[in-house]
């Protein structure tokens, strides 16, 4: 039988799913037994147990000066900035796509400077962001606008260009007005796009938001990371990580049940 | 007396004649079926009859109204596919047809208890009502279709224009769908013109039946000359003087 005709049952799948994770827990634990039985003090691989520990901390000790739990701060501050970023950019790629999508005019008008604009690396604007701006929450959440919105933008505009022709015709000849069309027929059609969208650019809003806050911030994720890093806390950075991608994980999870639970007539057609 | 009246309409994109020089009058009530073989601009002319292009040259008016420069509420329209939403469930779809002239798109209070009461009355007509709640993708191909005739129809237009209706359907739905028509068209008595490149079908359904080809070819620039209507059929009573034994021909 050729390959591509071998199925995994439900326990083998599972399996298989499972082996890549338990596969690199393996490998650091045994990694970082080598380096501590030669060196009990190495601080670049902290045992699996350690970790543990630090993340017990973390998650429940208040800091002794400012009697905060600093990792929940920590979140709050950098959700904050994320779903801020995030959804100011879905509403401005939701309106210009839609735009771009159904008015001729518009598309003359816009589509050429999205496309250029989504070329700029987002990453050399942050000193100009951080000039113009300030230090604070604005230019945090200015540049995960800049970075995922022409992205999201161009893919909007092409789902919205990609609604049958026929479907356009037929609420003309209904009566519907562009607005109504916009409103009744393009809108909700993208709307599950526009969560795909999201769950596809959150990745690159991270990367953003990390790297605004690692260059200049008093509190986020990303700031205590590039903190402790010059005391080596292999620990707490790995705790941080782990912690970074359980909520990446959850945030997309909740959008794909969202999409799931909001649209059932594109599940009618699967 | 004639109630849509093409004069002289050519089309052309760039330099390529896709259709030139056809007139025609039809009277109100007429089914009107038109073939041709592909690429003889059948579609380009439904297309121009429901505004969606505008010809070139010459005009096609409605009533002796002004022509058209874009798809409107006097043109109910069918394709072959995608004529639903997909994302309104059967009943929202017949009610859009009342719904999108308003402003937002959507009837409020009184208004929309009528117009869910008339689309009730529309899905029993069309066969629908069990499944009213659903999404046009549960949905057969001929109950897509069927909904799809029902919502242009709600829109109460003049004409309605098919586009291959039938075309992606099995040959048993197509029957079905044939006797849906003409007992729907039988009750509204509407101008309608379908495109099709079943023959059998064009006869069966329609009052007349128009044929696309090229009646000038050049054989070293073929598209120097477009098509234009070379015959024009009375397909009435049986279609004499074209007889078809409907029974045994279209169970083929």
């Amino acid at each position: 039988m050729r390959l591509i005709n071998h199925i995994p049952n439900r326990a083998g799948g599972l399996f298989l799913a499972a082996l890549p994770f338990i596969a690199v827990l393996i490998a650091y634990s045994v990694a970082s037994d080598i380096r501590l039985s030669a060196n009990p003090q190495d601080k670049l691989l902290p045992a699996p147990s350690t970790i543990l520990s630090t993340a017990e901390r973390l998650f429940t000790e208040p800091d002794r000066r400012s009697k905060d739990i600093l990792l929940w701060k920590d979140t709050f501050a950098s959700l904050a900035r994320l779903v801020g970023g995030v959804s100011i950019s879905a509403a401005i790629s939701l309106a210009l796509g839609l735009a771009i999508g159904l008015f001729p005019y518009a598309r003359s008008f816009m589509s050429g400077f999205v496309s250029v604009l989504s070329m700029v690396p987002p990453l050399a604007l942050l000193p100009i962001l951080f000039i113009v701006f300030g230090l604070g929450e604005t230019s945090k959440v200015v540049l995960i606008v800049i970075g995922i919105t022409p992205f999201m933008t161009r893919d909007l505009s092409q789902r919205v260009l990609d609604i049958p022709r026929e479907q356009i015709v037929k609420a003309q000849t209904l009566g519907a007005s562009s607005l109504v069309i916009a409103w009744r027929v393009a809108l909700p059609q993208i709307l599950p796009r526009l969560i795909s969208n999201i769950r596809l650019s959150l990745g690159s809003a991270w990367l953003f938001l990390i790297a605004a806050e690692a260059v200049a911030s008093n509190v986020g994720l990303g700031y205590r990371i590039f903190l402790v890093r010059r005391y080596l806390a292999m620990d707490v950075i790995l705790t941080y990580v782990i912690w970074i991608t359980a909520l990446a994980f959850v945030i997309d999870w909740l959008l794909k049940t969202l999409s799931r639970k909001s649209f059932p007539w594109m599940e009618a057609g699967l | 007396m004639s109630f849509v009246s093409v004069s002289n309409v050519w089309k052309k994109y760039n330099n390529r004649s896709i259709i030139e020089r056809v007139n025609v009058d039809i009277l109100e009530g007429e089914f009107i079926s038109i073939v041709g073989a592909s690429g003889c601009g059948k579609s380009t002319f439904l297309r121009m009859l429901l505004a969606e292009e505008t010809p070139s040259r010459g005009e096609i008016r409605i009533d002796g109204g002004a022509p058209a420069k874009e798809p409107n509420q006097e043109r109910g329209v069918v394709f072959q596919k995608y004529s639903v939403f997909p994302h309104l469930s059967v009943r929202e779809n017949l009610i859009a047809g009342e719904g999108f002239v308003t402003p937002f798109g959507k009837l409020f209070g009184t208004k929309r208890r009528v117009a869910v009461a008339r689309a009730d009355e529309m899905l029993e007509r069309i066969g629908l009502n069990h499944v009213a709640d659903q999404f046009p993708a549960a949905l057969s191909g001929g109950m897509q279709q069927r909904l799809a005739i029902g919502q242009a129809m709600s829109a109460r237009p003049r004409i309605l224009l098919l586009d291959e209706p039938f075309g992606a359907l099995d040959p048993g739905t197509r029957i079905q769908m044939h006797d849906f028509l003409m007992e729907l068209r039988d009750e509204t008595n509407m101008t309608v013109f379908m495109v099709t490149h079943d023959l059998q079908e064009g006869f069966k359904l329609g009052d007349r039946v128009l044929v696309f080809d090229k009646p000038r070819w050049d054989p070293h620039d073929p598209g120097m000359y477009g098509a234009t209507i070379t015959y024009d059929f009375d397909a009435r009573d049986g279609g004499i003087p074209f007889q078809m034994k409907e029974e045994t021909d279209v169970s083929e």
